[in-house]
């Protein structure tokens, strides 16, 4: 897993897009953080985290298109398939390498927090329960992306898809909205929808709620779709 | 060392390969011939656990390759058709990587440094594998399967793309290989098979139509010997090729004899096959003489792998190819010498599969007839 890991860390360099990823993710969370905390002359750093959403939407597609994908278009994945080591091991070593970068990028934060710090006083608990949550939050995702990357050669088509994906997990919860009083299907599917949202279980942890089962639902759904991912490279093989 | 029990593989309605058993012993370098899409690929995929076999089994040093994947996978090292490179790293890294990625014991910078010499790719070790040749990339496919001595290398097609210079060098190691790995090699280029391997499969339409050494092979499928004759008549024209082949096939020992097409004006070529035990040369030679015929050229052409190959490939199979004498028409494709204009010699390849039906047909009906007819 090790190795898979370095590699994949590597080639996120040598590849160009880790730099590209690091550059609008911090040049738009930038400017998120002049328009919500700067401009606006407050210390509260919980607009500009929620307005995170949508960078993590947009960008983590980028992070995730070619990790999967690339190794079944240059037939590099019979070198990886063929060599002693399982698949959690292939797929781990991709998503932690991703995670990894994801934590890179996300840790600006922490440079956001050193210049308030000069202009008044940093109110530190939220701004860490945030961080957290968006930790756990980006890991979701990626893990989302990783499956989708699995399941095409194309790059493009998994960043898209990727993309739509995220999109119709942050859409759902206002598609079903007006389904809240509405008979009895109708609300029971607005309680699966809304047990499954992904934006407003992150809204809450920038409304100064640190929700530990969303912090686990997080979690599991980044487990599901590694599991995912495992299957599609295994059924794969056994096609 | 390898065994493989029953091994099918069917993709979705399509038999790709269909119950191949082997073994291969320790030492041994074993060659997998076939046509294109005979299924050597999918075998080899199999055999490395890239795919799973629908049924069958694949025993690696006593290892099954779908019950303890990581034990089996541990012991061999594969050259996969396209090398799996990833071509934006140098070629020390990638080796590195899958250094790591095999979890290699051995002392890293010494072993590296082996395979680099081993692979002649010493003095590419810093370059970017996207900026090397094919040849380069090829070997550095090669050194990656080498990493961790792995005693099973699977090798497909692994001259594929060469300059001659470069399949003679991969064709020396893969050699020097075989004394202390067990090779298996794929192929459809025969002369490589035959120079390298101890001993062959042939695999046709995902069934084994062959195995044993090139000799073994050639003498299942016949014990005959062929000839090529170019004869000149009297009149230069078709009729002389009726009577020449007639009269060839009064010889005794001849048992065939195929008028084939005009190579020099009113002047034709024909095969003949004799039995294998009489020498008919000679009296070849005397009836050419009494007739006043002039041999142009005389050609002993006993089969070569091509011929078998083709014989087994094109036919169906090698039980039919053996008891069937009269399919032997299918010759190998010919080199013959052509004087152009500029009087520069050039080798041409003529394929006669088409012309066969046409002249196949008149002459050779009646060899059996005239065979032995003057004794």
């Amino acid at each position: 897993m090790l190795a898979i890991y370095r590699r994949e860390m590597g080639a996120f360099f040598t590849s160009g897009v880790a730099y590209v990823f690091l550059a609008v993710f911090w040049l738009v969370s930038g400017i998120f953080f002049y328009n919500g905390v700067v401009a606006s002359g407050t210390t509260d750093t919980s607009s500009m985290f929620s307005s995170m959403f949508y960078i993590v939407m947009f960008l983590i597609p980028v992070l995730t298109m070619k990790l999967l994908s690339e190794e079944k278009k240059n037939r590099t994945d019979q070198g990886l398939l063929t060599a002693p080591v399982g698949l959690w091991e292939i797929v781990l070593g991709k998503y932690f390498a991703a995670l990894t970068l994801y934590i890179i990028a996300e840790s600006v934060v922490f440079i956001y927090a050193f210049i308030l710090n000069y202009l008044g006083d940093v109110v530190w608990t939220p701004l860490l329960g945030n961080y957290v949550a968006m930790i756990f939050l980006g890991a979701a995702f990626i893990a989302v992306g990783l499956f989708i990357s699995s399941l095409t050669e194309n790059q493009m088509a998994s960043a898209v898809v990727s993309l739509v994906v995220l999109f119709v997990i942050y859409l759902s919860e206002m598609l079903v909205a007006s389904f809240e009083n509405g008979g009895r299907f109708k609300k029971a599917i607005y309680f699966v929808v809304s047990k499954l949202a992904f934006y407003s279980r992150y809204v809450e942890f920038t409304r100064g709620v640190f929700s530990l089962p969303s912090i686990v639902f997080f979690i599991s759904a980044a487990f599901l779709f590694n599991f995912f991912t495992v299957k599609v490279l295994e059924k794969r093989r056994w096609s | 060392m390898i065994e493989v029990r029953n091994l099918t593989k069917m993709y979705g309605d399509k038999l790709a390969v269909n119950n191949i058993s082997f073994k291969v012993e320790k030492g041994e370098i074993l060659g997998f011939l076939g046509p294109n899409g005979a299924g050597k690929s999918t075998t080899m995929n199999m055999l490395t656990g890239y795919i799973s076999s629908t049924s069958g089994e694949v025993l690696i040093d006593g290892t099954d390759i779908l019950e303890d994947p990581k034990k089996a996978k541990a012991n061999i090292g594969y050259l996969p058709e396209i090398p799996p490179l990833y071509v934006d790293m140098t070629v020390d890294a990638y080796l590195s990587f899958m250094y790591d990625l095999k979890k290699c014991k051995l002392p890293r910078k010494a072993h590296l440094k082996d395979v680099c010499n081993l692979c002649k790719i010493q003095d590419v070790r810093g370059r970017i594998i996207k900026n090397l040749s094919k040849g380069y990339r090829q070997r550095v496919g090669m050194a990656q399967a080498l990493i961790n001595n792995p005693p099973v290398l699977i090798l497909d097609e692994p001259t594929v793309g060469l300059d001659p210079n470069q399949i003679i060098e991969i064709r020396s190691l893969i050699k020097k290989l075989g004394k202390r790995h067990t090779v298996i090699l794929s192929s459809h280029i025969l002369p490589e098979i035959q120079a390298v391997c101890d001993r062959i499969i042939i695999i046709n339409k995902g069934e084994v139509a062959a195995d044993g050494t090139a000799d073994e092979i050639a003498k299942n499928i016949t014990n005959e010997h062929k000839m090529t004759l170019r004869i000149e008549g009297p009149e230069h024209s078709a009729e002389d090729k009726r009577v020449i082949a007639d009269a060839i096939r009064g010889i005794s020992g001849v048992k065939y004899v195929r008028a084939d097409m005009e190579r020099e004006k009113g002047i034709y070529d024909y095969d003949v096959e004799t039995d294998g035990k009489t020498d008919v040369r000679r009296a070849i030679n005397k009836l050419c003489a009494e007739k006043g015929w002039n041999i142009l050229m005389l050609q002993l052409s006993d089969l070569t792998l091509e011929d078998i190959f083709l014989k087994i490939t094109m036919g169906d199979g090698l039980e039919k190819a053996g008891s069937e004498k009269s399919g032997k028409s299918k010759s190998k494709p010919r080199i013959d010498l052509k004087t152009s204009e500029g009087g520069k010699i050039s080798a041409v390849q003529e394929d006669d599969d088409e012309e066969e039906e046409n002249d196949d047909t008149v002459v050779s009906d009646s060899s059996e007839d005239n065979n032995g007819g003057e004794e």
